[in-house]
């Protein structure tokens, strides 16, 4: 399923004295099957186009196209109850959502509201707690008594148990440790590359983009400042510093020395083996000349 | 082996500290369960806090950093041990008194916000300890204005920034004069701008007003500039020590579910490849000064 926005609009409040325009002119492709970051500041537009993506926002102008359904300002279209299904978002802090007294019962809950029987919705439960890596033995208790990176894989896997198309994740590892961080985020790559999802991914951090992402979208004041592989974006560096924007680590400190020395090394180095390599390939140089 | 080093690096530089500067917080073979069939969220944990000093608790979800700071302000009581804050026990009787001298910012900007307006949030913890209004009002616009919040007097909490919200919540924290301040990964929640922002205002209290700040984090970038780390596993204290002792622990660290900052990682790069670095280079900007000379010299 592909997602297709054509100059979509939006403006908070419309027609009042607090009217606030969040999104212009924005065009944008979520392919099948991609994994896209989108990067930006606090108030540049990301969680209201995230909140586009299934239709929990209308357009004030422009439109998107979910898969087959089109969403304007003037139509909602038939059929958006089942897009809301194809596109699971998890918003920040999932697991303060979490209600119910099982882990089960909160995992069935999404399933069971798009018409799964008890019996279906519980056998989804299974899968999708197998998914987020967690045992079955966790059902049957209270989400409340979980560990804090637990409540997030339980609130993932109520999402999960409705077999989106299209994972929307809004910052999914804030707050957690930086095993849990990398534990979370190689379970969401693997979603990608097995169950054949497209992941959405809004992001502050530059290394989780560059690392997983095949598309990046940067906003900036409710506009696509800039959109490609995290090659193109991170090309410029000085650009998205300039912005106020961060880049990675390995980009950062390779400026840093270029700076310093005055002379370029190498492209941007995505990784810190890139860079790595990048210095040493460097020095080889100077060293033959 | 590499943990007695540490153990004893840290012996020594206890001992430094000491003639240094005073304790302002002691915890004593501090154990804690939160359920008597849970384990032990704290089993035997002895530290000392020096009064002045930036300390940052770092450890994986769970391993009892969190009780620490709960501890430390009398939330909860420990089932067995002693902690004391500014030489005084903490009990159901001296609770009131540590309270005005440890000061809590939490993680989630949204859940500490009490009052209507800003500056009604400051005021309300100076009510609750009774201070005359004259003298409140006063107290409010200064620390507002240390956190350079006072152009927000009047305006609402959903107005503002998460990293503004914090910065209110340490304004508040801030009117009550304390001696400590616990940042429970006060910065988790926010963006990159918004956690610059809170941990830069912070740097410049403590500086100015020789506060104790007590940072429990993830954020390993931070740490690194901390005077001292305290590294929790699973409710023990694993290693103690300035921040390259600790991140000289390398794999250890990632083993305990934390990670290895930025220049660290680069740094042993370099060493596997057969590079030396000195060891005293720590900072990123050192780093670099000392690559420039490196790449300057072939």
């Amino acid at each position: 399923m592909q997602i297709v926005t054509k100059d979509l609009e939006y403006v908070y409040q419309k027609g009042t004295p607090f009217e606030k325009r969040a999104l212009f002119h924005i065009n944008v492709t979520i392919p099948s099957h991609s994994y896209t970051a989108v990067i930006g500041h606090t108030g540049s537009g990301k969680s209201t186009l995230l909140q586009h993506l299934n239709g929990l926002l209308q357009p004030t102008g422009g439109e998107i196209r979910i898969g087959d359904l089109t969403v304007t300002s003037e139509k909602k279209g038939k059929g958006l109850k089942g897009i809301r299904q194809k596109v699971g978002i998890v918003f920040q802090f999932p697991e303060h959502q979490l209600f119910e007294e099982t882990v089960e019962k909160d995992i069935c809950f999404g399933p069971m509201n798009f018409g799964a029987t008890e019996e279906e919705a519980r056998q989804q439960a299974k899968t999708a707690l197998k998914l987020v890596g967690l045992s079955e033995e966790l059902l049957n208790k209270s989400p409340f008594d979980l560990s804090g990176g637990q409540m997030r894989r339980v609130a993932i896997a109520g999402v999960l148990a409705m077999n989106p198309d299209i994972l929307v994740l809004d910052e999914p590892t804030a707050g957690l440790d930086p095993r849990g961080r990398t534990e979370i985020m190689e379970m969401f790559y693997q979603l990608y590359q097995e169950k054949g999802i497209s992941i959405v991914l809004v992001t502050h951090s530059m290394e989780e983009a560059s690392k997983y992402a095949d598309s990046i979208i940067i906003m900036h004041k409710g506009t696509v400042y800039k959109k490609g592989t995290p090659k193109e974006i991170f090309s410029s560096p000085a650009e998205l510093i300039d912005l106020g924007l961060d880049v990675p680590e390995s980009v950062r400190f390779q400026l840093k020395l270029e700076d310093k020395i005055g002379k370029e090394i190498a492209e941007p180095s995505l990784s810190i083996d890139e860079l790595v390599e990048n210095i040493f390939a460097y020095i080889k140089r100077v060293n033959e000349k | 082996m590499f943990l007695a080093k540490s153990v004893r690096l840290a012996f020594v530089f206890r001992g430094e500290m000491k003639s240094m500067a005073k304790e302002i917080v002691r915890f004593q073979d501090v154990t804690f369960k939160y359920d008597e069939n849970a384990s032990y969220a704290l089993n035997g944990v002895n530290f000392s806090v020096y009064e002045g000093e930036w300390l940052a608790i770092v450890g994986h979800n769970g391993s009892g950093k969190s009780t620490i700071a709960k501890l430390m302000n009398g939330l909860i009581f420990p089932d067995s041990g002693s902690i004391y804050v500014n030489g005084k026990e903490i009990s159901e009787e001296t609770v009131w008194d540590v309270r005005d001298l440890v000061g809590m910012v939490f993680q989630n900007p949204d859940n500490q916000f009490v009052g209507t307006t800003v500056q009604d949030d400051v005021a309300f913890g100076l009510e609750n300890h009774g201070i005359p209004r004259e003298e409140m009002v006063k107290r409010v616009h200064d620390s507002l204005a240390k956190v350079k919040m006072d152009q927000f007097l009047n305006q609402e909490p959903h107005h503002l920034s998460g990293g503004q919200k914090q910065r209110v919540a340490i304004a508040s924290v801030l009117a009550l004069r304390p001696a400590i301040i616990i940042l429970d990964e006060a910065t988790s929640m926010l963006d990159p701008r918004g956690r610059s922002e809170v941990l830069g205002t912070v740097r410049e209290l403590k500086n100015l007003n020789n506060l104790t700040i007590i940072s429990i984090t993830h954020d390993l970038e931070e740490a690194v500039k901390a005077d001292r780390l305290i590294v929790m596993n699973r409710g023990t204290v694993y290693a103690e020590g300035t921040p390259a002792d600790i991140f000289l622990m390398d794999e250890k660290l990632v083993e305990l579910g934390l990670d290895i900052p930025f220049t660290q990682k680069l740094i042993k790069k370099f060493k596997e490849n057969g590079y030396h670095i000195p060891d005293e280079i720590l900072h990123e900007d050192k780093l670099v000064d000392y690559l420039c000379k490196l790449l300057q010299k072939i």
